[in-house]
């Protein structure tokens, strides 16, 4: 757990005293990724930097598991908060095995035990350890650099890291990748995260929670859901940006809003069965045709089984699309758009259909919550609802 | 293929060359002179190494510590400073220098090691600030937040990969060192200067060639030594010439 209280950071310039930071105060629970987003310029960064003094705090104080880390010496306290910096840092004069062991070395541990804790740390990130360990980091790309970078604050298991903007210089293809192996490695280590960034999707797909800052002063402090739900003020808005509705498609599961009727035909039945059933469960267009074993094999179309006589098997379309349950929105709603349609069927882990969802289930999950935020003002004219 | 088989017929020529320009010099009874300074040559050869080696060793000892001292942050306010104090002083020759410090100190060994040492001073002290100074911050800064003390930054992360611009200071300031001893003589501290300068004034310029050509010789060997040791001690992964 990392608590901040009345954090304030106060630079002497020639021009005056600016206010870096003004009186911060905030709590990330153990085990939690707290995001802290904001322009640049806003005191983040700062914020961040005074947890492990890299700047000096003016005034206020940092709690880490609820302990005041003002007694505490400060090599004594970095060397138990886990450092990750956007240019990554690594010491180009020592090996890959030497750059990850260094806090453990620093720390006293002996030979044998930080030799397997390399080895460990390098099966974590996914490189394989005899091909890096004896390398050095110029002979890295950017992205395993910055692996290994995290390896190296993860070595001596601390329990709260500090990550600048640590995937900010890498390739977008590549920070995708390194954002999911990251929070999959998060979801078993448990550590408590302050993350600073100023890439509002990021913060969304790494962030537990979502500081937002503004020259200098903590705006507003929300799950990432609730933040784009409702935005406290003009600037968090804006920041989060125009399309801000779209962005909690990324944060909704296929699973929360899949509803489990969904009506099917065999290809062993006739297609005066199949227009049957789409008029008995109201569908406009199709109804999808699923196998023995249960997966989507096709659809049938309204036209089609109203016009021909035969059975299911002779007279089916190939599916467009189907999602999992664990895809998010984005994804269903990206299938839909691409495929012109307005419904999608959902498959399990063995591809076997399980239900279906639909644009309407979706907008009105994001309606209900955008709707239940922001209070009645902002209600929807009852002219524009269906 | 052609330019395969100039490089190859130049080479042969330069054998060639190199055969008979020995068989001339044979004949001519010029390696019998030299060989009659041998002698000279290996006893002044013994005064001018260890003029260098006292001197540049002082100077190595004095400036690297010094260049360390100023790269500190505490010191950032005089640093530059104190450097360019030393830049005007490398701009007084040596021959000025080591006469002023013969004017101070007298003739003999003491003056020339000292006006060696300050002439040798500087290319060290300023390659050794320069090379801590342009230590990427980015590393000060991680090397700080991993929670390592300043003396550990300095010794693990400063000083490694500040070493190859170091060495490249001490080789430059070494080689011009071993080249500026023979003006030791001038103030009275032997070397091979002895066989220079007597050659000139006599007109024998067989012995100055005894005591110019295993001057230049040393140079270079001194110069080629502090690349293997720079080569041998930078760390593999901030040393350009093993990358």
């Amino acid at each position: 757990m990392i608590q901040l209280d009345n954090l304030t950071k106060v630079f002497d310039t020639p021009k005056g005293a600016v206010v870096a930071a003004d009186h911060i105060s905030m709590e990330v629970p153990a085990g939690e990724i707290c995001i802290l987003l904001g322009p640049s310029g806003c005191g983040k960064t700062t914020t961040l930097k005074m947890i492990n003094r890299i700047i000096r705090p003016t005034s206020g104080k940092v709690f880490i598991d609820g302990e005041d880390t003002s007694g505490l010496d400060t090599q004594e306290l970095r060397r138990n908060l886990g450092y990750v910096i956007q240019q990554i840092g690594l010491f180009p004069n020592m090996t890959i095995e030497e750059n990850i062991t260094v806090v453990p070395r620093l720390l006293g541990w002996d030979k044998a035990r930080y030799k397997a804790r390399a080895r460990e740390m390098m099966a974590m990130i996914a490189l394989e350890p005899d091909a890096f360990l004896k390398r050095y980091p110029s002979e890295l790309s950017g992205g395993q650099q910055q692996r290994i970078g995290v390896a190296r604050a993860l070595a001596a298991d601390p329990p709260v890291m500090l990550m600048d903007e640590p995937f900010g210089a890498i390739d977008p293809i590549n920070r995708a990748v390194i954002q999911d192996e990251f929070l999959k490695m998060q979801q078993e280590l448990r550590k408590t995260i302050m993350f600073v960034s100023h890439d509002i999707d990021e913060a969304i797909k790494m962030g537990d929670r979502i500081a937002v800052f503004r020259e200098g002063r903590l705006v507003q402090y929300a799950t990432p859901d609730d933040l784009l739900a409702a935005p406290k003020n003009a600037f968090v808005e804006s920041f989060l940006g125009e399309d801000r509705a779209l962005k909690r498609l990324n944060l909704v599961k296929v699973r929360e809003i899949v509803t489990d009727e969904i009506g099917t035909v065999s290809p062993g039945d006739t297609l005066q069965t199949a227009l049957a059933k789409i008029d008995d469960f109201g569908y406009q267009n199709a109804i999808l045709m699923v196998n023995e074993r249960g997966q989507p094999a096709g659809i049938i179309g309204r036209s089609v089984a109203r016009t021909t006589k035969g059975y299911c098997r002779d007279h089916f379309q190939a599916v467009p699309a189907v999602v999992g349950l664990d895809d998010d929105l984005r994804k269903a709603a990206s299938l839909m758009f691409a495929h012109d349609i307005t419904w999608l069927p959902c498959v399990d882990e063995e591809g076997r259909v399980c239900g279906q969802i639909t644009q309407r289930a979706m907008t009105s999950h994001l309606g209900a919550r955008f709707r239940a935020r922001q209070g009645d003002d902002r209600t929807p004219h009852p002219a524009l609802k269906e | 293929m052609p330019i395969q088989t100039l490089k190859g017929a130049l080479r042969a020529l330069l054998l060639v060359a190199v055969f008979f320009a020995g068989v001339w010099s044979h004949a001519s009874g010029v390696i019998d002179d030299f060989l009659w300074y041998l002698p000279d040559v290996r006893y002044l050869l013994g005064e001018h190494l260890w003029l260098t080696a006292v001197s540049g060793g002082l100077a190595i000892g004095f400036a690297v510590p010094l260049g360390i001292v100023l790269s500190r942050p505490t010191m950032a306010g005089v640093a530059e400073s104190l450097m360019q104090v030393l830049n005007v002083g490398t701009t007084i020759p040596t021959l000025a220098v080591l006469a002023l410090s013969m004017s101070f100190l007298g003739i003999g060994t003491v003056p020339a090691v000292f006006g060696l040492f300050v002439a040798t001073l500087l290319p060290i002290a300023r390659n050794t600030y320069a090379g801590l100074k342009g230590v990427n911050p980015a590393l000060l800064e991680a090397a700080a937040g991993i929670g390592m003390s300043p003396l550990q930054r300095l010794v693990k992360v400063e000083l490694p990969n500040a070493l190859y611009v170091i060495f490249a200071g001490i080789r430059t300031a070494l080689t011009i060192n071993v080249g500026t001893v023979p003006l030791a003589f001038l103030i009275g501290a032997g070397g091979l200067g002895e066989l220079i300068f007597t050659g000139i004034d006599l007109y024998e310029p067989v012995m100055m060639l005894a005591g110019a050509i295993p001057t230049a010789l040393l140079a270079i060997v001194v110069d080629a030594v502090i690349a293997t040791v720079a080569f041998l001690v930078v760390p593999r992964g901030v040393n350009p010439s093993r990358a």
